[in-house]
């Protein structure tokens, strides 16, 4: 059982929240975009072994969206931050792009 | 009880217990567990064994036990697969050993034995793999009645469950030695701690032990420490309690058993054991160790048993083992299980130590008693049947084998230890690190993932000095790490007993024959029945990693996860593969610990509790209709309302045609109701819907689909606008809360620009579906100054008026093909609104109809259902309903997917209808459709998606989703339901009133 520290609420435990998937995936304009392009915005998805950016929704709670950094292998939740924010400085990855 | 001893012992002599272990009554003693008392008894045999049903007894005196597993209780309260070693005795307990028929004493299957050649490792793969009707009606049914353990019980549980959170500072898990010491440490510091254990008092293995701690009996101190933490405001201590289960970020599971031991003098409203959910700041394991059996010849007779369970049976309990025990041994330890029994007044026949020159503390005062030692020996045979009667010695010879110099000892128990496993299972599922140390042969805990750390003999140190001093020290640090103290240890109690001394590990004691040759067995894993040969097959037959050899040999697969079996069996197999056991590698240990019963794992949250129930503001009508319900969701909807003397289908026949002749009424306040308002409410529908909302006029309603951005349906419903910034919404009943977070999502994750509330309102409304050609005269009744005509009030719009002198939302829509509407009013107005209805309409024939007929009245005019009709795979094109999709806005969700190759090929499923060409059947919603009949396999075209007996065309209909369908009109194909293929006609998917000639009445 995963602990996260909603940016409203406070520490709550995981079946609280909704899992949304990898954070920074922003939507491309459609008709800029080609088959192969718009496959990957709806299919294609990091697994990375490490500090993976992710988001979050606090579902019986406050209800709202927010990207958490998850060590995927130690589970340690190393930062919590708002949508809309670029990923911040952690060890091992790029910066997001949204 | 003739092997319990005059005195001494931890039991309550004044209370005598009476119980009954397969058919025979015995007696006991307080204090006992099941297993003490047997052995004090004198019974050693409890069960069979899992494969070869070989004779079976106790062989440890904790949860480690993998063998003496009993069948607790009679009827709806009987357990399988009890630890005999962890049941306490009550007085009239009744338990049978698993896997015995008729009995232990004499098994009917024992047989097997004898075709041990048939169960090789891997058996499963092997032996019985042809011919498959074999297996189906010979090999299953004999080896499920022979093999699997207990029996479940067949009647509800009559017991109540309960489940607690807690949050501590400091989570002690183990109440022996270094658990108080780290318990009292963190405790004084004042840091909020949580002790558990697993037995009924702490003290842990100094309750089978002779030692002293700060000059008293070491259980007398463990009772002071525990009176010592009860004064401790902060402090809770829960016995009888096993840690499980050790999740992420501190996270535990632990069980407590309550009323277990009382038996039938369990309270009443007691509930029978409680389920923790700990969330711990830091976590001590001081879990303690497991003594390590030895593999040799027949291992596995009763009355062979690890040498520190003996020497628990006659410390805690005053249980010798029997008459005569003999010691076989790799380590010095040891050798005070036989000390003991000597000092209390039994007999050691031998010791056999295994090591060429073994300088054990006690061999001389054993010596002394007239213990005569075998060293460089090893016990080659075990001889007896149903308990062991005499073993036989060997000297070891070059090369490890056995010599010729061999002994014949008589003896009827035999006290094995290979040396001590530090119980690693809760740090090994906390995610933390193991390490091997090769001079003990151990697995040790390493690297820790969690604020976790791991102390006493969980971390290899065996003495208790060292336990009290690490435990103490980890306490202090754990609370400091919390907040408590400066992690100063209080002063470390005094103890007297010896360091645990030398150890030389050894993994398999040669037999008379060579392993795996004659009769014998090296038993590795007493549950599962897996032999060292077992092992070295599987190692012969190429098998490498040690998680495909538990597999295929399914050591350390049982219920009791390979606590005794584990490390023996990977050293084995290291051996057999020439490789160090690093180098092989460790499987992961997995909650839970030990089982967990359902029951606790359910709680309360069982029956109605389970789930909630939503019920609607009309349900009480409904059920004093005898309404049949149908659950959708957590929702129950009436699914149908029979007449005396009707089945389904006549109630749903008459149903259908009220709707169709005159008029019939549906309670559909289920159906999903956003609210959604706000400046940029058509910007957010226009992108969430393929058709266009923003076009919408006030006071008019549109039908709407939804797709993913991948381009796939996944819900629809009719919206409405009732204001410039202000729509209403409808969901599908099931999907309801997933498309109020599916806007969420939108509009907090990629549009947080849009200026939009959502908020449900399903619960607010409730809904009346007022469908039928006498439709509008039912409603002219009720709401006299609304205008109802097709003018004033045309198809797909909306209007706010009162309807039976309540305030109502009227809409204009239709699910039937009829001319219907549906009636809101606010939710505790619903019942009202619905007898005022019923009254209206009774003259006319009004008729309450359910969800089955909503659906066959909905499938003749072929309306979809999303998740009948769709099924995450299916786009509006797909559906045949381009119609709905715009082509003027530029962007929406779903639209992008549409260009895409895949979505335009020509063979994808398309929505057809199907008509059986015999009228009268009615195929089963799922069937699969095929060109042709024929012998399977056959190419699928499609399958059906709805079906029904339509009383509006007498004959049956379906809905199908056929590859490249609607160019096939016409053709004949073929359903293929189990009772054979049935000739079919594909069609238009609308049934009736193509034309819409009838939604205006
Ligand atoms: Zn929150």
């Amino acid at each position: 059982m995963l602990w996260i520290d909603c940016p409203w609420c406070g520490p709550r435990p995981e079946t609280e929240f909704r899992y949304g998937g990898e954070a920074h995936i922003a939507r491309p304009e459609p008709a800029a975009t080609d088959d192969a392009a718009w496959a990957d915005y709806l299919f294609m998805r990091t697994n990375p072994k490490g500090v993976h950016a992710e988001r979050w929704m606090h579902r019986e709670g406050c209800r709202r969206w927010f990207n958490a950094l998850r060590d995927t292998v130690s589970n340690d939740v190393v930062a919590i931050y708002p949508m809309g924010a670029p990923r911040p400085d952690a060890s091992g990855d790029e910066a997001g792009d949204d | 009880m003739r092997f319990r001893l005059k005195e001494g012992g931890r039991i309550d002599r004044t209370q005598r217990l009476r119980f009954t272990f397969n058919g025979q009554s015995y007696e006991g003693f307080a204090g006992d567990t099941l297993a003490s008392a047997l052995i004090a008894n004198g019974t050693h045999l409890t069960s069979r064994s899992f494969k070869y049903h070989r004779p079976r007894g106790i062989l440890t005196a904790g949860a480690e036990e993998p063998s003496a597993l009993v069948q607790l209780g009679e009827g709806a309260r009987t357990e399988p697969n009890l630890r005999a070693t962890q049941v306490e005795l009550y007085d009239g307990l009744t338990a049978t050993g698993v896997n015995a028929w008729p009995s232990a004493n004499c098994d009917f299957a024992a047989w097997t034995g004898r075709f041990a050649p048939l169960f090789p490792a891997g058996f499963y793969y092997k032996t019985f793999l042809w011919p498959a009707s074999f297996w189906k009606s010979l090999y299953e049914p004999v080896i499920r009645r022979m093999a699997g353990l207990g029996r479940a019980p067949e009647a509800p549980d009559p017991d109540s469950y309960d489940k607690m959170n807690v949050h501590c500072d400091v989570l002690v898990v183990g109440g022996g030695p270094a658990g108080i010491a780290a318990a009292l440490a963190a405790g004084e510091a004042g840091a909020r701690v949580l002790l558990v254990d697993e037995q009924a008092a702490l003290g842990g293995a100094l309750l089978g032990l002779r030692h002293h701690v700060d000059g008293a009996d070491g259980a007398a101190w463990a009772e002071a420490a525990a009176n010592r933490l009860a004064t401790m405001p902060e402090v809770r201590v829960l016995t009888r309690t096993t840690l499980f289960g050790y999740y992420d970020h501190n996270s535990l599971s632990a069980l407590e058993r309550r009323t277990d031991h009382l038996g039938p003098r369990a309270p009443a409203g007691t509930g029978r054991q409680r389920l923790w959910h700990i969330k711990a700041g830091r976590v001590v394991l001081a879990t303690g160790a497991h003594e390590r059996p030895l593999v040799f010849a027949d291992n596995d007779r009763p009355g062979v048993m690890l040498a520190s369970a003996a020497q628990r049976y006659v410390n805690h309990y005053a249980a010798l083992p029997g008459e005569r025990a003999v010691l076989f041994t790799n380590n010095d330890a040891a050798y005070e299980a036989a000390h003991d029994i000597v000092e209390a007044g039994g007999t050691v026949g031998a010791v056999v130590d295994c090591r060429p020159e073994p300088a054990a503390p006690l061999a001389p005062a054993l010596k002394q008693a007239g213990v005569p030692l075998h060293i460089g020996s090893v016990i080659a045979a075990t001889h007896g049947t149903k308990r062991v009667r005499s073993v036989t010695v060997a000297k070891l010879g070059e090369g490890g084998g056995p010599s010729s110099e061999q002994y014949r000892i008589y003896c009827d128990s035999v006290l094995a230890s290979g040396g001590w496993n530090p119980a690693v299972h809760l740090f090994s599922q906390s995610a933390g690190k193991l390490a091997f140390e090769e001079a003990r042969g151990i697995f040790l805990p390493g690297q820790a993932t969690q604020a976790v750390e791991v102390t006493g003999a969980a971390n290899g140190s065996f003495g208790l000095a060292g336990c009290l001093a690490e435990g103490a020290a980890a306490g202090a640090r754990a609370a400091q790490a919390a907040g408590f103290g400066d992690g100063t240890a209080p002063p470390i109690p005094s103890s007297d007993a010896p360091e645990p001394g030398a150890i030389t590990p050894y993994w398999l004691a040669p037999g008379q024959k060579p392993v795996g040759h004659g009769k014998a067995k090296h038993m590795v894993d007493h549950q599962d029945d897996v032999t060292a040969a077992d092992i070295r097959l599987a190692a012969r037959e190429g098998f490498r990693s040690v998680e495909h050899v538990k597999r295929y040999t399914t050591v350390g697969m049982g219920t009791d996860q390979g606590k005794t079996a584990n490390v023996n069996g990977l050293a084995i197999l290291a051996d057999a593969l020439g490789k160090t056991v690093p180098e092989v590698g460790f499987t992961t240990y997995r909650p839970p610990y030990t089982p967990v019963t359902f029951g606790a794992l359910a709680g309360r949250d069982t029956g109605p509790l389970m789930d909630p129930l939503r019920r609607t503001a009309m349900h009480e009508w409904h059920e004093a209709e005898g309404a049949v319900f149908e659950p959708v969701g957590q929702w129950h909807r009436p699914w149908w309302y029979p007449k005396p003397g009707e089945d389904n289908h006549a109630a749903v026949a008459r149903e259908c045609r009220a709707v169709r002749d005159a008029v019939g009424i549906l309670d559909a306040s289920t159906l999903g109701k956003i609210d959604i308002k706000g400046p940029d409410a058509a910007t957010l529908l226009d992108m969430i819907y393929t058709n266009a909302f923003s076009t919408l006029k006030v006071g008019r309603v549109r039908y709407g689909l939804m797709c993913g951005d991948d381009g796939m349906v996944f819900d629809d419903g009719t919206t409405a606008r009732l204001g410039e910034n202000h729509y209403l919404m409808t969901t599908t009943t099931g999907n309801a809360a997933h498309v109020l977070e599916w806007l969420e999502e939108w509009l907090q994750t990629e549009w947080p620009e849009l200026k939009v509330y959502c908020t449900s309102v399903t619960e607010q409304w409730a809904t009346v579906a007022l469908a039928g050609p006498k439709a509008r005269d039912v409603l002219a009744a009720l709401a006299p100054d609304m205008a109802l005509d097709t003018d004033s009030f045309p198809f797909m719009s909306v209007k706010e008026g009162t309807v039976a002198g309540v305030d109502a939302r009227v809409f204009r829509i239709s699910f039937t093909g009829e001319l219907s509407f549906e009636i809101n009013v606010p939710w505790h107005h619903g019942r009202h609104l619905w007898e005022a209805l019923m009254e209206a309409g009774a003259a006319h024939g009004i008729a309450p109809y359910g969800t089955e007929a909503m659906h066959v009245l909905r499938a003749e005019r072929g309306f979809i259902i999303v998740g009948q009709e769709t099924d995450g795979t299916t786009t509006p094109h797909d559906l045949g309903m381009d119609w709905i999709v715009s082509k003027k806005k530029p962007d929406f969700l779903g639209k992008r997917a549409w260009s895409r190759e895949d979505t335009r090929r020509d063979d994808r499923k398309q929505l057809v209808g199907i008509l059986t060409d015999d009228p009268g059947t009615v195929l089963p919603e799922g069937t699969q459709l095929v060109d042709r009949p024929g012998r399977p396999p056959l190419p699928m075209i499609g399958h059906v998606t709805s079906s029904y007996a339509s009383p509006a065309l007498g004959r049956s209909i379906a809905l199908a989703l056929v590859k490249g369908g609607r160019g096939r009109k016409g053709e004949t194909v073929h359903a293929a339901p189990e009772s054979g293929f049935v000739p079919c006609k594909i069609t238009e998917p609308v049934f009736y009133d193509s034309e819409g000639a009838k939604r205006d009445g």
